[in-house]
């Protein structure tokens, strides 16, 4: 099977103009006869429903949460990057595309990230018309900070709220499409399932998860918008319902699997404090623009308080290692210089997991009122959850898992393998490689949602006039139907004694040692033995209570769980396979004798796609080497 | 830390509810109020009792959708959403009073999970700028005052939790509405809309059975994000305004 | 309803802002009718030289107290409207109650409201219509040369009674309540309020409420502990 990107011709910055230019366009009467299932519905799903619906066709949208305002883009704080230049400090549409694709370790697609910076700039544009109230200077135009793995100033951003002000853009322009009645939408709503006919992705099959019903949706295409795995985890600073079902169900359906290891670790998180734990908190990036992070240089003063470690005792280890990007280097390598020092039993805080993140020197410099316009929410937040005032104490932070590179694969239509099934944002695996820089999630999800799709499907589109949409009558619904009522059936019936989330807990606690900021063949290995064995307890031992006809969160949990058993398992997989080290996926066999990431381009310049055999077997790679045109290779260095 | 909680079981909207008292037995100070849930269900499950559903996502205060009502207090003590409650705020012993937001637009979907569209609804009427993707002219072009920027953002930063609704004694939906009409109304943006809207928002409000204000202010005393009943005094001025010019059939 | 007024004056805002509208009207007459009153202090000639001057309006007075009467039921009636909206938004309600923010004086508008209404019948009876003690008709007092109804008199002896005067003071009390809330809450209502403003309309509202209450109070006060107009016979 050969994995065409598709591609266009031509220079890399002439791409995309040429592909709209030549792009297949359907007539507003033809729009009005197709109908689009998306599902998600933040800022990638979001912004497809409310454009396609604009556009005139017939969208049927799903999401799980009670309304589309709580997607969870929404708990993005700290920007969205645009190649506007506003700063005049030397950005630009190529400069934005190189950060980004070295920020990736090289490691994703030219083309399509080109198409991403180049888009960047229409976005703001676009968020600003929808009235997202931007963080502005006095003079009245919009104001940019600073963020990781940048040079430039491009990064807009709406107080520590960015990706709420962004998704309730999406959300509103959205609502004025269901108020238009050109979208359906359907919250509370969970897909388990994608049918296929003739190869075709066609519907999809949902539980309504107020009624327990389950039903089936026919649409001429497929849109997943549904974000990342990093739930996989247990605990990462994904909002609890985030899951991985709906790619995963499309990879057992055929769709491939893209670079499932390559997952974030993000470098500024509030540190674990106990087992009960549910979730991580993460503290943006942003706050690195002011903030120093340092650990103590001797392991003796690990158990003092910050204020009685004096300034030569500190050690401001990214400013050191990293000299001229200093607090701002790239959240791997940030979040691995972390996760060392704390090793070299460094770390501070309970469990010493943790570093100091300090602004006394900003306070001292700017004022304490300046701190707090820029970071309010985010201190108040800290002491909430901690008790401690940060700006009286330097925060702790420690890493925790944040966004997964890893996705569907698709192609430059943002289409995957199975012929209508288009894969947007966080959830495919196109434009970040093996890491992505900060405020760079936000522009992919909306960049995907308003500015490309609209222009790609229709590539698809165009192939489907004439062919009569399929049934939900249809054999291949009926059929995909009976799957997905046996499996919850399955689940109510087990009757098991070990609670869903005690599963959860273990495979993420599994897959953070085994496969999370640093990994081994013989990690991988033992992970890769252990996951069947959990995956087998799950589904003998499991205790789901209740019925499949009510709303019952056990259950829906315990089919999320259910699949997460079976993903972390690629995810080893993936891991395992690629032997060197990049961008988030750190192997250790593969360092530098001072620790840094080997890359091995000679050999694994390459995109991962895995393909499902069948359950219980060993899934196969593809390959979709990356042909790079334009960038050439290097180390990526940020000292 | 040990407490007893008396939490709100119900199966369904049509079906009645009742409270139920449960343990909660060695839960850390550090532990935030759902995660003590989690803790109390992981029990129940263990003693085949199904465990008390209640709306969550996020966990960081930003999604809105957790919404528990804790001792006649929507989000509990404290400013900040359900989820940013640890229970450090408490003292051992408490016994502890759990109910779903109550309001008639809000049904009860199960226990403490209800049915927020309502507030979908309000948005569809016209909480939002009429504008088409691609359309936008440049992001700088409208320069937009620092502070109006900011206080725009202020109204902006609702998470549509609907505590405020919950908190009202009428169950009204004025701060969330106002809200909405305050962003939009504020910005350079927003203002051709401004009169259809704030009609469009109130209505559908009222249509949707919520309440009337009283300026009892509790819903800016629970709101998560902090937004001023001031918004709900931006919206009667302009509301008035829209309807006078409604009345006397200028444009709007 | 369909007329365009209608669709805004039944609104929820609309509702509300006929009850501060009105709320204004019966302030101001409420800050008029001590001003008339105030001449008590004066002694005899001044009040009953005003109550003259009242009557002698001849209909217009009839107007405005019919105009008077209209503003009460529309207080009251869409007050009741509201009431009967926010019971049906709040069916089930909390177990706990803890009121949040609220003070006692906007939370006791509806009670404090309609004891007022008691009393201002009963005012009305006693000290317009004459319906307490009928010989209040009869009092009468020469004015410049003219017989005049002795109001002065009819007020000394209605406060001398302390059953009178102590449902006089509670009652005022309780008008003072209702405009602790209603005159600091009416510009929020009517949209004039802000962040800025909204604490000095409260304040502002509150200390207007009990000067008011202690200009009324100062009479039933004065007649009864420190004997003022205590040369009046029955």
């Amino acid at each position: 099977m050969s994995l065409d990107p598709k591609i266009p011709a031509g220079p890399l910055d002439q791409k995309w103009t040429h592909f709209k230019n030549h792009a297949k366009l359907i007539s507003p009467a033809n729009k009005r006869k197709f109908k689009i299932l998306i599902v998600g519905s933040g800022l990638a799903g979001g912004a497809a429903a409310a454009t396609l619906g604009e556009q005139g066709f017939n969208i049927e949208c799903f999401c799980y949460q009670d309304s589309p305002r709580r997607a969870h883009s929404i708990a993005a704080q700290g920007g969205i990057n645009a190649a506007k230049n506003y700063q005049n400090d030397g950005d630009s549409v190529y400069r934005l595309f190189y950060d980004t694709i070295k920020g990736g370790d090289f490691r994703s697609r030219e083309a399509n990230v080109y198409r991403l910076a180049e888009v960047s700039t229409s976005i703001i544009d676009q968020c600003v018309a929808q009235g997202v109230p931007f963080a502005r200077e006095y003079g009245g135009l919009l104001a940019n900070r600073s963020f990781g793995g940048a040079q430039v100033s491009r990064t807009f951003y709406a107080r520590g709220q960015t990706g709420q002000q962004l998704l309730l853009g999406t959300y509103q322009a959205l609502s004025a499409q269901v108020a238009a009645g050109s979208v359906k939408m359907f919250p509370r709503t969970e897909m388990l399932d994608l049918v296929l006919v003739d190869g075709h992705a066609k519907g999809i099959v949902v539980r309504d998860m107020v009624t327990g019903e389950i039903r089936s949706h026919a649409g001429d295409a497929v849109l997943l918008c549904t974000g990342g795995y990093g739930n996989v985890f247990y605990l990462s600073t994904n909002a609890k319902g985030c899951n991985v079902s709906a790619t995963y169900r499309a990879y057992k359906r055929g769709a491939l699997f893209a670079n499932p290891c390559y997952t974030q670790i993000h470098p500024t998180c509030i540190p674990v404090s106990g087992e009960y734990q549910s979730k991580l908190t993460l503290m943006s990036e942003s706050l690195r623009n002011d903030g120093r992070v340092w650990a103590p240089k001797r392991k003796e003063d690990a158990g003092k308080l910050p204020q009685e470690i004096p300034e030569e005792a500190r050690d401001y280890f990214l400013e050191r290692k990293y000299p001229s990007y200093g607090n701002l280097a790239p959240r791997d390598i940030s979040s691995r210089s972390a996760k060392e020092a704390c090793d070299e039993g460094r770390g501070v805080g309970p469990g010493g997991l943790g570093v100091y993140l300090d602004f006394a020197d900003s306070i001292n410099r700017l004022t304490r009122p300046v701190i707090e316009e820029r970071y309010s929410n985010l201190f108040e937040m800290y002491e909430n959850i901690t008790g401690e005032n940060a700006y009286e104490r330097p925060m702790r932070i420690y890493p925790a898992v944040h966004y997964t590179m890893g996705g569907l694969w698709v192609d430059y239509n943002l289409m995957s393998n199975i012929p209508g099934l288009h894969v947007l944002g966080e959830a495919n695996f196109s434009d970040h490689g093996a890491n992505r820089l900060g405020a760079s999630a936000l522009m992919q999800g909306l960049a995907d949602g308003y500015f490309v799709i609209p222009y790609t499907i229709g590539e698809y589109l165009s192939t489907q006039f004439g062919k009569p949409r399929p049934q939900t009558t249809d054999a291949a619904f009926q059929q995909t139907e009976r799957e997905v009522r046996g499996r919850v059936q399955q689940l109510l019936d087990i009757k098991g004694s070990r609670t869903v989330d005690s599963f959860h807990r273990e495979l993420g606690l599994l897959i953070w040692d085994k496969c999370g900021m640093a990994r081994d063949r013989a990690g991988l290995e033992s992970a890769i033995q252990r996951i069947p064995q959990l995956r087998e307890e799950f589904w003998k031992t499991v205790s789901v209570l209740g019925k499949g006809e009510t709303f019952n969160q056990s259950l829906e949990k315990a089919g999320r769980v259910a699949d997460f058993l079976e993903f972390g398992e690629l995810m080893c997989r993936d891991a395992l396979d690629r032997e060197e080290s990049c961008g988030g996926h750190f192997r250790t066999e593969y360092q530098t004798p001072d620790g840094e990431a080997v890359r091995d381009d000679a050999n694994y310049h390459f995109v991962s796609a895995w393909r499902h055999e069948g359950d219980n077997v060993p899934p196969t790679r593809l390959k979709e080497p990356l042909a790079y045109e334009h960038v050439k290779l290097a180390t990526r260095s940020y000292k | 830390m040990n407490f007893t909680l008396r939490v709100w079981r119900q199966n369904g909207p049509a079906e009645p509810g009742r409270f139920e008292e449960y343990p909660a037995l060695d839960i850390p100070a550090d532990a935030s109020f759902l995660e003590m849930l989690d803790i109390v269900n992981e029990g129940l499950i263990h003693k085949g009792v199904e465990p008390v559903q209640f709306d969550h996502d996020c966990r960081e205060g930003i999604c809105g959708t957790c919404s528990l009502t804790i001792d006649g207090v929507p989000h509990g003590p404290g400013r900040g959403t359900t989820c940013q409650l640890y229970m450090r705020k408490f003292q051992d012993r408490d016994v502890i009073t759990i109910e779903p937001f109550r309001a008639a637009p809000f049904p009860v979907v199960r226990d403490l999970a209800v049915d927020r569209r309502a507030f979908d609804r309000i948005i569809q009427s016209g909480g939002f700028i009429s504008e088409r993707t691609g359309s936008a002219p440049d992001a700088n072009a409208t320069p937009i005052p620092k502070p109006t920027a900011d206080f725009a953002m202020d109204a902006a930063a609702c998470i549509g939790c609907a505590a405020c609704a919950a908190a009202c004694p009428n169950s009204s939906a004025m701060l969330f509405v106002s809200a909405k009409i305050g962003h939009l109304g504020l910005l350079p943006q927003g203002i051709a809309e401004k009169n259809r809207r704030v009609l469009n928002l109130v209505r559908t409000m009222d249509e949707e059975g919520f309440g009337n204000c009283s300026n009892y202010y509790a819903c800016e005393a629970v709101c998560p994000a902090g937004i001023p009943a001031s918004f709900i005094a931006r919206m009667n001025r302009e509301y008035t305004a829209a309807s006078v010019k409604e009345a006397i059939g200028a444009t709007l | 309803m369909d007329l365009p007024l209608g669709k805004w004056l039944f609104s929820s805002l609309g509702k509300k802002l006929v009850v501060a509208i009105t709320g204004i009207i019966l302030v101001s007459f409420v800050v008029g009718h001590l001003l008339g009153n105030l001449t008590f202090f004066f002694g005899p000639d001044l009040i009953n030289a005003y109550a003259l001057k009242l009557h002698a309006l001849g209909p217009l007075l009839w107007v405005i107290r019919l105009a008077l009467l209209a503003t009460v039921v529309l207080h009251i009636g869409f007050t009741m409207l509201v009431w009967k909206e926010n019971q049906a938004a709040r069916p089930q309600k909390y177990a706990v109650n803890a009121p949040i923010q609220t003070t006692i004086f906007a939370r006791t508008m509806r009670l404090t409201g309609l004891i007022v209404l008691a009393f201002i019948a009963f005012h009305l009876a006693h000290f317009t219509l004459h319906l307490i003690n009928p010989s209040y008709a009869t009092l009468h007092t020469d004015l410049d040369g003219q017989q005049v109804h002795d109001v002065y008199r009819m007020v000394v002896l209605g406060f001398s009674n302390p059953f009178v005067s102590g449902f006089y003071i509670l009652s005022l009390a309780l008008v003072a309540f209702h405009l602790s809330h209603g005159i600091g809450s009416l510009f929020q209502t009517l949209g004039l309020s802000s962040q800025t403003l909204r604490p000095v309309y409260e304040a502002t509202g509150r200390i207007v409420a009990w000067a008011l209450f202690a200009g009324y109070a100062a009479i039933p006060v004065s007649v009864l502990f420190f004997g003022l107009g205590k040369g009046v016979r029955p």
